[in-house]
């Protein structure tokens, strides 16, 4: 393939909630929670913030970054499991908002939480054939957790943008590979506010089953092994699972610490992976490759190995950075976050 | 507001798309069809504001009409965009920051609701240009 990423570009909602004052509620220990899970506290959407509108500012940042003219897009694709229409596109508001309309295609995903790499593996295919110049992968997310649920300790909201094209590469992706099965370990019935999920189910035979065989399959394909790469991300529903699937699959800590932005942001679910790449290139140098494997329950694994490229050092600082939007948090009690997320009916 | 009516304005919503009189150069918003210098000699162009602009005023809204009471209290101010033209819209930010001549810029938000099965309002809000330092 000669097709990678142009330009990328984040948005986290300043709001955040620490686990302990989730916990007060419930009743549960928040130190082992938090050490279990490895998540101290998750980003919270405003009251008028949804998964639209941090796909629209995460795509507006993936634009100003590299100076990307939005007629050029012909193809956008918004992952999400929290689209604000069950039916009516989330795509076409992004489209009119960044200025791509008219002449493009325009469809949402969902995966759980890899619907936003598969738009990526969507547009990679519609570039590198030429039936476009550039595509717009999104996954954004204001996940949603049950109160009292354990999801609730992590389920984020955040999004992030991948420009998507054959000219003037931030990072060649140089191939991928996808592991799917039908697994029932997480889904969320039509109409229904909140998902249901399998507990421990969701671990061996969901996560580390699909994530350790797309990665490992990729890379043997590929004749490369973990040492041949700089960095690597793997989906973060909690801190715990991709730090315990590196080391299953021989990938150090120091290769998981760029991209791991879990224990200070959450599960952003469709965002999650797609952030972790975002944080990774905002510090990769040129010539660094990047191992990123995605996991969406239901279930599948989109893994990527990606090459970054010298016009990483131009566009880099054209945007905010994943740690610019982590910082200056506003923490909130949960009576708050309650309000911002609907959990209140009026 | 009606859906049509939402629609019509959607552009200028989004993304502050006004328009500019190329003869005296002033830019309006919301868009006109005639500039009011230049009346029947106007040239009117659209032009896409920069999203950039200063707090002129405002005010804390605590007893909102009925769509707007569970998001008070909000701030609503009038913001004097950088190109010239003013225009109402709500700032996000502490209310504790807010303040005359606060430098902003343009962030997407909903706007509003029809109802929960109704159509969802999107459309320019305003935040702090700097971010403010973290209070905790």
């Amino acid at each position: 393939m000669n097709v990678g990423i142009v330009s990328y570009g984040a948005y986290i909602p300043r709001f955040r909630i620490k686990i302990e004052e989730i916990s007060k509620v419930w009743g549960d220990n928040a130190s082992s929670i938090a050490e279990g899970l490895m998540v101290f506290e998750k980003s919270v959407p405003d009251m008028d913030e949804d998964t639209i509108t941090i796909a629209v500012e995460a795509a507006r940042h993936a634009i100003n970054r590299a100076g990307v003219n939005p007629e050029r897009i012909e193809a956008i694709f918004t992952g999400s499991e929290s689209h604000p229409y069950a039916v009516k596109p989330t795509s076409t508001v992004v489209a009119e908002a960044i200025g791509a309309t008219p002449s493009l295609t325009a469809a949402d995903f969902q995966f759980a939480c890899k619907a936003g790499t598969a738009a990526i593996q969507a547009c990679l295919g519609m570039a590198d054939s030429g039936m476009i110049d550039l595509g717009m992968a999104i996954g954004s997310d204001v996940s949603q957790g049950a109160p009292g649920d354990a999801l609730e300790y992590t389920a984020a909201a955040g999004g992030v943008a991948y420009i998507i094209g054959k000219d003037k590469l931030v990072a060649k992706i140089e191939s991928t590979y996808s592991y799917t099965t039908d697994t029932p370990d997480f889904w969320r019935r039509e109409g229904m506010p909140y998902p249901e999920h399998g507990g421990r189910f969701t671990g061996e035979p969901a996560y580390f089953k699909h994530v350790t065989s797309a990665a490992s399959t990729l890379m043997n394909k590929m004749g490369t092994k973990p040492s041949d790469y700089n960095y690597a991300i793997f989906h973060q529903p909690n801190g715990k699972f991709p730090t315990r699937v590196a080391k299953m699959l021989g990938f150090s800590s120091e290769q998981i610490k760029p991209g791991l932005v879990v224990p200070r942001l959450g599960n952003t679910y469709s965002g999650s992976c797609m952030m972790g790449l975002a944080a990774t290139l905002d510090i990769a140098k040129p010539g660094d490759r990047i191992l990123m494997t995605a996991f969406g329950s239901g279930a599948g694994s989109d893994s990527f190995s990606i090459s970054v490229t010298d016009r990483i050092e131009e566009v880099r600082n054209g945007a905010p950075s994943v740690e610019q939007l982590l910082a200056n948090p506003i923490y909130i009690d949960y009576a708050r976050y309650a309000k911002h997320k609907g959990k209140i009916k009026l | 507001m009606s859906v049509p009516r939402f629609w019509r304005r959607l552009k200028n919503l989004y993304n502050l798309i006004g328009t500019q009189c190329k003869k005296c150069g002033e830019y309006h918003y919301p868009p006109r069809t005639i500039c009011p210098k230049c009346r029947r000699s106007s040239l009117i162009v659209p032009y896409k504001f920069k999203g950039l602009g200063e707090v002129l005023t405002y005010t804390i809204v605590h007893s909102a009409a009925k769509d707007y009471a569970k998001h008070t209290p909000y701030i609503l101010a009038i913001i004097r965009l950088d190109e010239g033209p003013s225009l109402t819209s709500q700032v996000i930010c502490d209310h504790a920051d807010i303040h005359i001549g606060m430098k902003v810029k343009s962030t997407f938000r909903k706007l509003g609701e029809e109802s929960e099965k109704g159509m969802i309002y999107y459309g320019t809000k305003f935040v702090p240009l700097a971010t403010p330092p973290r209070k905790d």
